[in-house]
């Protein structure tokens, strides 16, 4: 019971309250806005920004940050295109790109913790250096064509109420599923938390800092990849500007999601209702039609403000349970 | 000259002298409809608004902090000259409002930072998502209409020439010795220093770091909204979506090559415009030398990669260690 | 008492550990008998936490020989001292306050196929290692929403494990209240039953005479005695702790001592702060010199910074003669006249990236403020003639202060301090951590600013430097001023027993 009344969970239920509040304003003001066709179509059109707010999520629980998202899901998306106008079938060229993910993740983990460089100046690079290849690999936007595309986007499961669970958001639900078993059940889920919480202490508890470095770094290249993917099959196409700045709103997903970005508190589940907020909030501006996107990055842009002066207290109340 | 000083500086020759290598003309400078055309002169006019925002950026980092949301303020500035444009505002006093704006955005970053201590990079983060969303809406107050103006004296500031040369490069030098002599010829460049290399003992020698901190801020906001004038005064037209893109990170970068550490405590002026410098020379030279544009962005993430390995303590002492083995062998 | 016995736990012989600048540990015997608690004594810096670093394998020592239960041992990690049974809470580095209690016990210890970890072996273990100190905590709640108490307890229950058979407690007590520290002190003797010899570093007295059966005390890395508590009456031990021989420079002070002269230039009334530092009355006079004295936690440095407005004071007043009340903030005391250097010359004293001409101006031109920059000539010309002065040893102002020696960055904070011209000068541990020479004309020093009409107050654990330096000595006890002493009274038993208390 006590663990229920945790203050370090505020955050995360502060979240789903946010999250709740919203689809009820929405509800509200719209008709059809509460349905199971809304909230699929939201669920479906985000997976790919949730997904790489999952990986983002382990980073910035262990106190880093990474920048190349965007560009990873940009350089992924295309990579598949060319690879599908080559003849390759989607999941081979999937495959592949998320062990490339996976690897460049890791090399940016391993230089950040061999050189002792800042993470956001490295991931910058990152950023930087996956966008580059994206347009080495091709200026224009590809069309992806093989069958198997089509069979993807036809997988969907029929919920109550008109509404549809497409793959994109089955993929999305599934690499949660997994995530929050790492975060929770194993090891190195423990050892992310450590790291993030006190680094020093961490280490002379038995953590090994690097290791867990270059793998919290390596899933967050993991997953920007799968929504790389997700993000090609889903458009059916690959444009080497596919993901600009889609890093601010999968750090944001994280921050709203209930993660402290000084790492350490927060739940990996946070960041699916942080990203759907994101998304509620852009369904709702649609919705309205006389509101333009200024307002999805304004309002953005407060709740990032609410949840970071939320997040301020709260570290200076865990200070006070540790100061000496 | 320190020595700190020889690394940038090679840098810039050896992309220089590449390029005279490619493209034997590349020196040249003519006089093209009363003002001079080259590539250098090309370098100098388009590393401006970068440069700029590095300046702010270099104050910032030298309190040890930073500030992501330059490219947002700008954006903002840019948004504000056009409505009041169109508000019908004398143009001098449309530049004040803009950077009054970008003074009010710095004043924000500045208080949450120095005023709740929350960290830089979280704190500019909201500034950074939100601020393009309020251009846009600022163009929106008169009706969403066309964003775009005309204004003799903005773009004379941005886009013309005084005796042959463009007279941007004028205001940039005019701003850069300002702010040399702020940071400089007062004592705020020390209270900088001093904050961001240790801010509790500042602050037991009597400075006021809080506020230094948010002075810090104040100026970086008021160079963003500079960068912000002269791009939009540039396309005179305001586009908060795009315009200044990914300026911070040139900013920071262009900090780095110039020597500042992240880790703050130094402020480099000179060396950072230095350091702008050698992100615009290389993006030109890859335009001249016929690779296509896109290299420009790996090239650029292989040198800060490079810079950063010769700035790491770790790395050198593992390079050296490794030649070391290598000369006892 | 020196005796080894065979059923000593740990034997150490001649610990010798230098650092740069610094001889940490020098020539140290330490002595842990079986299933004993010994106290481990000494003032910051005195070598406690080196000692204990060089037994767990923290720190590679530079000389000596230890042994485990009369085996020779060689720890290259503190793993290698785990598993060999000795175990180790330190102080400054707690655990992780925002993990479960369960995580914290089970971090870097679970096993489990493919680093999967499951939740109900690592529950059970972790209960284990609680019954076996008979904790109840609620396992999932957050460490960090424990009281410190209770999250010192974890620590300890994460330390022992079946094979322990020391184990090192480094200032356990220092954030806990009467309550709490009879809780641990419970743990701590049932251990002891158990036949785990114990090492407890404190710097409360009391609680030295309750739960420790012997004690040794370090001074500036050397072993100053040990012995039976209870054979260790108080004030011989505060005088082991805080005495020092008299050097010649000091000597030739102790006679010439004055009586109060000058004008108040600084009046405190009522001073004070929750938990830090009771209210108390203080007057500085011009030309004096006011010695605090007090052991380790008693307020000393608190007092200084109170007066500085380096802490805020919750009651009270400060006057400053001729400028009305003062000490809102560290810039408006140096404004109206005050100094203060700190004891903590790497966190809070110097701008260590910055060279010693910028540091040595910083307080001056604080207070000037920013736009009457002292100009670079000007700079220089004060720089130089504070090398000059105190003797700094640099090859030239421009050298980043972090690469001077602790002396001689101790003397650039002072000279930063004076080259602020300040009427009161507050010195917290003028002589820390520096050698005997730079130590002798620093004291030189302070005599000096005091004739010329300086108001001073230095704080110093160092009883003898108090007393040959001093014009009035202040005495703290356990965050309380328990009373000034002046003239011939000043004396170093005098000092002891007002510290002892009355009960000594």
């Amino acid at each position: 019971m006590s663990a229920l009344l945790n203050k370090k969970y505020l955050p995360f239920y502060a979240t789903v309250l946010v999250f709740v509040a919203i689809f009820l304003i929405g509800g509200a003001t719209y008709r059809n806005f509460l349905s199971m066709r809304v909230l699929g179509n939201i669920l479906a059109d985000n997976s790919f920004i949730i997904i790489a707010a999952t990986g983002a999520t382990f980073v910035i629980l262990s106190g880093g940050i990474d920048l190349s998202i965007g560009s990873m899901i940009g350089f992924v998306g295309v990579s598949v295109a060319v690879l599908d106008s080559l003849g390759w079938d989607p999941l081979s060229s999937a495959i592949l790109m998320l062990i490339f993910g996976f690897a460049f993740g890791a090399f940016q983990g391993w230089v950040i913790d061999s050189l002792d460089i800042q993470p956001f100046i490295i991931t910058l690079a990152g950023l930087f250096l996956l966008r580059g290849l994206c347009f080495m690999v091709t200026v224009n936007a590809v069309p992806i064509t093989h069958e198997w595309a089509d069979l993807y986007s036809d997988i969907r499961i029929r919920l109550p109420g008109k509404g549809l669970l497409r793959s994109s958001a089955m993929v999305m639900l599934a690499s949660l599923a997994v995530a929050i078993f790492i975060a929770h059940f194993t090891r190195f889920g423990t050892n992310v938390y450590a790291i993030g919480g006190d680094r020093e202490s961490a280490r002379l508890m038995g953590v090994n800092i690097r290791r867990t470095t270059v793998m919290v770094y390596a899933v967050a290249g993991f997953y920007s990849a799968l929504a790389g993917v997700v993000y090609a099959l889903y458009t059916k196409s690959g444009y080497p500007l596919a993901g600009n700045t889609l890093e601010l709103s999968a750090i944001a997903s994280v921050v709203l999601g209930g993660t402290l970005l000084t790492g350490g508190v927060g739940m990996v589940a946070g960041t699916l209702f942080g990203g759907m907020i994101l998304g509620l909030i852009s369904t709702l501006i649609i919705f309205n039609g006389s509101l333009n996107s200024a307002w999805i990055l304004i309002s953005s842009g407060v709740l990032l403000f609410g949840f970071i002066v939320l997040h301020r207290f709260l570290v200076s109340s865990f200070d006070i349970g540790n100061g000496r | 000259m320190q020595s700190r000083a020889v690394w940038p500086l090679l840098a810039l020759a050896v992309i220089l002298i590449v390029d005279g290598i490619i493209s034997p003309n590349f020196y040249d400078i003519r006089i093209v409809e009363g003002r001079l055309f080259g590539n250098l002169i090309d370098i100098l006019y388009r590393a401006v608004p970068t440069a700029l925002v590095a300046l702010g950026m270099a104050v910032v980092i030298g309190t040890k902090g930073i500030d992501l949301s330059v490219g947002s303020i700008a954006a903002i500035s840019g948004a504000i000259i056009a409505w009041r444009i169109q508000a019908g505002d004398p143009h001098g006093l449309v530049l004040v409002w803009a950077l009054a704006a970008a003074a009010v955005c710095g004043a924000w970053n500045g208080a949450l930072v120095a005023g709740l201590g929350i960290q830089p990079i979280i704190a500019t983060l909201i500034l950074m998502v939100s601020g393009r969303g309020i251009g846009m809406m600022v163009n929106l107050f008169y009706g969403g209409t066309d964003p775009s103006f005309q204004s003799a004296f903005l773009q004379g500031l941005s886009t013309g020439s005084v005796l042959y040369v463009p007279t941007r490069l004028f205001v940039f030098t005019g701003l850069f010795l300002l702010l040399w002599v702020l940071i400089r010829r007062t004592a705020l460049g020390l209270f900088v220093e001093a904050t961001g290399g240790n801010a509790a003992a500042s602050n037991i020698a009597g400075v006021n770091a809080r506020l230094i901190a948010f002075v810090a801020y104040v100026i970086c906001g008021l160079m963003a909204g500079w960068a912000g004038v002269i791009l939009t005064a540039d396309t005179h037209t305001s586009d908060p979506v795009s315009v200044a893109l990914y300026i911070e990170l040139d900013a920071i970068l262009a900090v780095v090559i110039g020597g500042g550490s992240l880790a703050g405590g130094r402020i480099y002026l000179g060396m950072t415009v230095i350091g702008a410098l050698v992100i615009q020379t290389l993006t030109t030279s890859i335009l001249i030398s016929g690779l296509p544009p896109e290299y420009n962005l790996i090239i650029k993430a292989l040198v800060v990669l490079f810079v950063l390995v010769l700035q790491s303590d770790k790395a050198r002492q593992g390079i050296a260690a490794a030649l070391w083995r290598r000369v006892r062998q | 008492m020196q005796k080894e016995t065979p059923q000593s736990a740990v034997t150490m012989r001649g610990i010798r550990k230098a650092f740069p600048g610094v001889q940490a540990l020098d020539d140290v015997d330490f002595d842990l008998g079986a299933s004993e608690i010994h106290a481990l004594l000494g003032e910051n810096g005195a070598g406690k936490s080196t000692l204990i670093k060089v037994l767990t394998g923290a720190l590679a020592r530079d000389g000596g020989e230890i042994a485990l239960q009369g085996q020779p041992v060689e720890f290259a990690s503190t793993g290698e001292a785990q598993a060999a049974g000795i175990s180790t809470v330190y102080q400054e580095v707690n655990l992780i306050p925002a993990m479960s209690v369960l995580q914290n016990l089970t971090l870097g210890k679970t096993g489990g196929r493919f680093g999967v970890i499951s939740w109900r072996r690592a529950r059970a273990q972790a209960q284990e290692k609680l019954d076996r100190l008979g904790l109840k905590v609620d396992l999932d709640r957050a460490l960090g929403s424990h009281s410190v108490a209770v999250q010192q307890m974890v620590a300890i229950a994460r330390a022992l494990d079946a094979e322990t058979r020391v184990l090192v407690l480094d200032e356990p007590t220092a954030s806990l209240d009467a309550q709490e520290t009879s809780a641990l002190f419970e743990v701590m003797r049932s251990l002891k039953e158990r036949g785990i010899s114990i090492v407890f570093i404190t710097h409360f007295l009391d609680q030295v005479y309750e739960i420790s059966d012997r004690l040794t005390v370090l001074r500036n890395g050397r072993k100053v005695g040990s012995g039976r508590t209870a054979e260790t009456g108080r004030q011989e031990l505060i005088a082991m702790m805080i005495g020092r021989e008299l050097g010649e420079v000091e000597a030739a002070f102790a006679g010439e001592r004055r009586a109060a002269e000058g004008e108040p230039v600084l009046t405190a009334r009522n001073v004070g702060r929750k938990r830090l530092l009771q209210p108390f009355d203080l007057e500085l006079r011009a030309g004096e010199a006011v010695g605090l004295s007090g052991l380790l936690g008693s307020g000393r440095t608190e007092m200084t910074k109170l007066l500085f407005g380096a802490i805020r004071p919750d009651s009270g007043t400060l006057e400053m003669r001729g400028k009305g009340r003062v000490g809102a903030s560290p810039g408006a005391s140096l404004e109206a006249g005050m100094a203060l250097c700190p004891e903590d010359r790497k966190a809070e004293g110097l701008v260590g990236e910055l060279s010693v001409r910028e540091n040595i101006v910083l307080s001056m031109q604080a207070k000037r403020g920013w736009l009457n920059r002292v100009s670079r000539a000007e700079q220089e010309k004060i720089a130089d003639e504070m090398i000059r002065a105190l003797a700094i040893a640099t090859p030239d102002a421009e050298k980043p202060v972090r690469q001077l020696s602790g002396g001689n960055q101790q003397k650039v904070v002072l000279a930063r301090a004076l080259a602020s011209q300040p009427r009161i000068l507050l010195l917290d541990e003028p002589t820390r951590g520096i050698d005997v020479g730079a130590h002798a004309e620093i004291l030189v020093l302070i005599r000096k600013l005091c004739a010329e009409g300086l108001a001073l107050l230095v704080a110093s654990s160092e009883i003898d430097e108090v007393v040959s330096s001093s014009d009035r000595v202040v005495v703290l006890r356990d965050r309380r001023k328990i009373g000034e002493i002046s003239g011939g009274e000043i004396t170093r038993d005098n000092i002891v027993t007002m510290i002892a208390g009355n009960d000594g």
